[in-house]
Parts: structure tokens; sequence; C-alpha cells
């Protein structure tokens, strides 16, 4: 295969990633990985560094529409994004301590467990009419986010118990080397109770910049391979564009469900990483 | 809490946010896609090696090597440089959050979103 049928290919998975990644809050790296490393027999650095290509596009593809159309929460995105760098921090600090293989097949499990609790029936939002979580109120993290049926207001709660649990999450993906998104939403969804597509959104807000963080590390690794790169943002670009457009009209249920299907995938993907290592 | 004149002041906002990261996310696609196509012109016919791990050679590591290699034409040098934008957008999405915050007088949100600002910051000059 030449370049260009190479690059053409990894453009087709890219999108598919985008488009998944922006309407489930989760950075897209679970299609671009494996894509790269079992399709296409690449070692494992230069994935990492493409996926954490693919986690900051699919960000900034979404997050302009997001934001705009007001289902990012951006308090609750920078109040929690505080917890995740200071843990991303700690945890690439104790790489050398902790049993990582063991540490990802836990975590895997975790994600497969977390599954389940996604899909069970709950109220969408808490409404204003919710008793106020003086927490929450003082930091004015309740808002609003847009429905078919107009502007809807949602509590929130539970503050420490989410930014604890983004500090865990943090450091694991310090340590793991793995994107948080899923953790993150999670946090929004089970903990604070905000609508699923404020958690998804707001969780997109945050990966990119988390990201971010560790590109200048990749970079001066060189990981980062322009040629992978290159097919893997403009594909992953164009994904979580036409994602983003479609957040609003899909309904909450499907939603759930694709991103619970999603973390199936990437608990397994993880288990069997942890398990059988190297790629 | 502060209910009415707090949420229109939010949407205009908002809107101003996603306007800015728009544009950045389109520049960068922009200079990605114009190194890509050199970088295919060149080298489409080849063959791609990922098998092996031998890193980015130095001018694609460094900030300043990159734009050297940018600005001398070379297809990979100028999609790197699109990376580099393309990075430089959640930290952009940051700061003008912190903006944001400051035109609506919350000094608490402005202070947390300096701080993620200054992680950021520090962690992408290593």
């Amino acid at each position: 295969m030449n370049t260009l049928a190479f690059s053409a290919t990894i453009a087709v998975a890219a999108f598919c990633a985008g488009f998944l990644g922006s309407l489930t809050g989760l950075g897209g790296g679970f299609i671009v990985t494996p894509v790269l490393t079992i399709l296409f027999g690449a070692d494992i650095r230069y994935a990492i560094g493409a996926s954490l290509v693919s986690i900051i596009a699919t960000s900034s593809g979404a997050a302009a529409a997001y934001v705009r159309e007001g289902f990012t929460n951006l308090r609750v995105g920078m109040l929690l994004e505080v917890a995740t760098v200071t843990g991303a921090l700690v945890g690439a600090s104790l790489v050398a301590v902790f049993p990582a293989r063991l540490l990802t097949v836990v975590f895997g499990m975790v994600l497969l467990m977390s599954a389940y609790l996604t899909t069970r029936p709950r109220a969408e939002h808490l409404t204003a009419d919710a008793p106020a979580d003086r927490l929450a109120s003082r930091l004015r993290l309740d808002s609003e986010y847009p429905t078919p049926s107009g502007p809807q207001r949602y509590r929130t709660r539970r503050v420490p118990g989410a930014f604890a649990l983004m500090w865990v999450a943090g450091v694991l993906s310090g340590l793991l080397g793995i994107g948080s998104g899923a953790v993150k939403v999670l946090a929004m969804d089970q903990v604070m109770y905000l609508p699923f597509k404020v958690s998804t959104a707001t969780s997109n807000f945050m990966i990119g910049v988390t990201a971010a963080a560790s590109a200048g590390i990749y970079l001066r690794h060189g990981y980062v391979d322009p040629g992978l790169a290159m097919p893997v943002m403009l594909g992953v670009l164009a994904g979580s564009m036409v994602g983003a457009r479609l957040l609003f009209g899909t309904p909450t249920r499907r939603l759930r469900l694709l991103f619970a299907a999603v973390i199936v995938v990437i608990g397994l993907e993880m288990i069997y990483h942890g398990a059988f290592g190297g790629q | 809490m502060a209910a009415g004149p707090d949420r229109s002041q939010d949407a205009r906002v908002q809107r101003a946010v996603g306007t800015l990261l728009r544009a950045g996310v389109l520049l960068a696609a922009t200079v990605v896609l114009v190194g890509g196509v050199l970088y295919l012109l060149r080298h489409g016919g080849g063959v791609p090696d990922y098998h092996v791990f031998h890193g980015e050679p130095l001018d694609l590591r460094g900030y300043g090597a990159i734009l050297r290699d940018a600005f001398s034409g070379s297809g990979r040098g100028i999609v790197q440089l699109g990376l580099l934008i393309l990075v430089a957008t959640p930290v952009a999405r940051v700061a003008f959050t912190a903006v944001a915050f400051a035109f609506e007088r919350d000094r608490v949100y402005v202070l947390v979103a300096l701080l993620v600002l200054a992680l950021l910051l520090k962690s992408l000059a290593g």
C-alpha cells in the first residue's frame, strides 16, 4: 500500500473516530490507536502521538458548536480541569512506581461496569424545583441547556465527589497515558447529575485541554509524525464537525447507548492491552 | 442565584468564544491540508513504514525548528506547524474563557481559568 492509499484509509477511520468522539465526549483514540497498531502494525509510540492529535482535533472540532449552542457548562469544565491537570502531573511522576499493566486491567473492568450504570433509566436532569446544592449554587454551576422544547434549567450536585473523581482520573491518565474522557463523562453524569448532553459536551471541551497539556512532551520525544497526524487530524475534524451538528437532534437515550457501547469497547481494549501488553 | 441578565451575557460570551474557536480550528486545518498536499505530491507513491519507531528528526520536534522547516517549504514541516496551531486552540479556549469570566466580573472563575492556563503553558514549555 502506498502512502496515498495509507493516508486515505486512516482519514476514513479518523472521520469515524471524530464523529463518535464528538457525540460521546470521548477522544477517538479508541479507534485511531488500534487501527494504526493492529491494522497497520505501527509502533505504539507513533499511535500514541496520533491518538493525542485525534483527541485535540475532536475536542476543537466540536467545541465551537457546543459552546455557542450552550451545551458546554464552562464553569463545571474549568473547575474540573483544575483537578484533572494537577492529577495528571502527579500521575506522570508516579509512572516508575506503579504496576501500570495491572491498573490498566482494573480500569478496563471499571469501564465495563460503568457502561451498565450509564444505561440505567433515570430522569434526565435535576429541574429548578430540585433543592439547590449549597456549594454548587455558590460556585454558580447550575445552568441551562437547549432542548427541542426550549431552554431547560438544571441543577448540579455533589461537586466535591466529582472533583475527587476527576483528580483520580487525571492521575490515571498521567500514569497510563490514556485519555480520561470516559471518566469525565461519568463524573458529570453519575455524580453531578448533569444532563447527558451537557456531560458529553463539557467533557469534549475538557479533553482537548488535558491532551494539550501532554502534547509538548510527546512532540519533544518525537512521537508526533506529520505523515500520520495529517490524515488523522483532517479526518477527525471533519467527523467531529458533522457529529456536533447532530447532537441537538439525537435522542438522549440513543446517545447513552452509544456511549455505553463505546466504553465497553474501550474497556475490552484496555483489559487486552494490560493482560497481553505490547499493543 | 442570579438569573435573567446573567444568562443573556453568558450567551453572548458563548457565541464570541465559539466564533474565535472556529477560526483557530479552520486555520489549523488549512495549514495541515496545504502541508499534506505538498507531502503527498512528493511522497504519495512511496511506501509508509511505521513498524519501527525511529522518533521524528529533531527539526520536527522543537517549536523554533518546526517554524524554520515550515517556512522553507517542507510539506512535513508545514503539517507540523498546523499541528502546533491545533495544539494552541485548547490553550486559546482557556484564555478566552478567562476573558469571558472577566467580562462577567466573576473573579473566582477568572482565577480558576488562569490557574488552568498557567498549568497548561508550563507543561507545553516543558
